[in-house]
């Protein structure tokens, strides 16, 4: 486990046909504490997902700089797209027993999918399950390979709020099991509250940090709507220049 | 309805052979035999051991010269298909190789390598190249790059990206490839024999053409056709099956 630092001078998409070339990044430093729970916040088409896929290492046509720890370069990472991205070939078991090098300690895979309530669709295809299974699916996937930094891409966006809200609540009981660096894309304000430490506020393109906040409600308080709502209006109130983003 | 829909085909043969009855009975000349006739050079041929012997060299042929051609051609299909430079580079050579005859291929490769097999199955494979790495290369420049980045970042090696990410997307294409080259490697394969070989079916057509016998040209082909189709039923069509299982 390690702390990472993330540096991006600058990302700047080229111009292809008639589209101007698009800087998406702009002088970005981003802190993350081994362990800790962040969500980014900001608004649609920012570059949110671009910075993910920088720290992913997918994208490596960047000015900048990555860093994890002071020996591993290149942190074991779990991925939560937008979209699940499950092979559709494969059952729901193999699309997580793929992203494993060795055969998993079976034990502890099946009490991971116990948790995201999917024991009895292990050996269905992925088209055959509901975009809500799905999601759970590729966020046991990600937990599967017991990242050092788990990057999750809105991953409950679309689901309606009965389903989005029990999946949170699995994934922060995911979470404490197994302490990890969580990096959170949302553009739901009151989603970021229920679940980080800390909030990242994010400027529209070209990206970068407006603000840090710490948030100081105790984890068992979470639940409650309420807290979450005063919590909402107090940084509104207190943080003027964060209005504009949401 | 479901018994007529096992009964058509059925009855569309019988028609087709009636019909051709009719026609051979009416003309009453060498030149079209009855189904009956041909029939009877099918057994005969069957028997003598001439017919699966020469089926045979043309099965192998077909055999080795289609492994051959999709191997190579699904390597070079999605190199090109992923490599946006390579692709640029190689395509005005794939549109000449595409756009050259079968028969100039075949007589160069019998000019330049001599009446061999080694140059047989050469010039099966040049013809029926092109086609495979066109088809190939529209499979791997239409890869869900969603899927790749996926596999990339859960680190996924190359050979397991290759068997669980690309192969599946491919598979449409390769079938699509196999069938389209099983049709035209073996018509391909017979003008090869008529050219160059001494055994085979196109050797035996050739034979029976000087004989004028088309009751044997017409048997020769029946067991062809009806070769390629159990291939169709016994390999291709169980693999489509089995590939698309986990589909809706």
């Amino acid at each position: 486990m390690s702390d990472i630092d993330v540096i991006i001078n600058n990302k700047t998409y080229p111009a292809i046909a008639r589209s101007r070339q698009m800087q998406a990044i702009a002088n970005l430093k981003l802190s993350l504490t081994s362990g800790e729970f962040v969500c980014l916040v900001g608004p649609s088409g920012c570059g949110k997902t671009t910075l993910l896929n920088i720290i992913a290492g997918l994208d490596k046509d960047y000015d900048g700089d990555i860093r994890a720890g002071q020996h591993s370069t290149h942190p074991k990472i779990g991925y939560v797209f937008q979209n699940p991205r499950l092979l559709p070939w494969r059952t729901v078991r193999e699309n997580i027993d793929l992203v494993l090098d060795k055969t998993p300690s079976s034990a502890e895979l099946d009490s991971l999918i116990e948790t995201m309530q999917l024991a009895s669709s292990q050996h269905v295809y992925p088209e055959r399950l509901s975009l809500g299974m799905s999601r759970r699916v590729a966020i046991v996937r990600a937990f599967a390979v017991d990242p050092e930094i788990l990057l999750m891409d809105e991953p409950f966006v679309s689901l309606d709020a009965p389903t989005a809200r029990q999946a949170r609540g699995l994934l922060l009981k995911l979470w404490q099991q197994r302490p990890h660096t969580v990096l959170f894309v949302t553009h739901d304000l009151r989603e970021a509250i229920a679940l980080a430490d800390r909030l990242i506020f994010l400027s529209a393109s070209p990206m970068r940090v407006v603000s840090e906040i710490i948030v100081p409600i105790a984890r068992n308080e979470r639940d409650d709507e309420c807290t979450i709502e005063g919590f909402r209006q107090q940084l509104k109130y207190d943080y003027p220049e964060i209005n504009a983003l949401l | 309805m479901i018994v007529s829909k096992k009964l058509l085909p059925i009855l569309s043969l019988l028609t087709f052979l009636s019909v051709w009855q009719g026609v051979a009975a009416y003309l009453n000349s060498n030149v079209l035999p009855t189904p009956e006739t041909v029939a009877i050079v099918f057994w005969q041929a069957i028997r003598s051991g001439q017919l699966a012997f020469h089926l045979g060299a043309t099965l192998l042929r077909l055999l080795i010269s289609f492994t051959i051609a999709m191997f190579i051609g699904c390597a070079i299909g999605i190199v090109l298909g992923r490599n946006k430079k390579l692709d640029a580079f190689f395509d005005n050579w794939l549109i000449i190789f595409l756009n050259i005859p079968a028969l100039v291929t075949i007589i160069l490769c019998y000019v330049w390598f001599g009446l061999v097999e080694s140059a047989a199955i050469l010039a099966v494979v040049i013809n029926k190249l092109p086609n495979v790495i066109v088809t190939i290369r529209e499979g791997a420049r239409a890869l869900d790059q969603d899927l790749l980045d996926m596999a990339s970042c859960y680190r996924f090696s190359k050979s397991k990206t290759l068997v669980h990410v690309i192969w599946p997307q491919l598979h449409p294409f390769i079938m699509s490839a196999t069938r389209s080259g099983l049709s035209l490697t073996w018509k391909i394969i017979l003008v090869v024999e008529l050219l160059g070989r001494s055994n085979g079916i196109g050797y035996q057509l050739h034979l029976f053409f000087q004989l004028f016998d088309v009751a044997s040209i017409l048997a020769y082909t029946i067991a062809f056709v009806c070769v390629i189709q159990l291939i169709e039923l016994i390999i291709l069509k169980p693999l489509d099956r089995k590939s698309l299982r986990w589909r809706r």
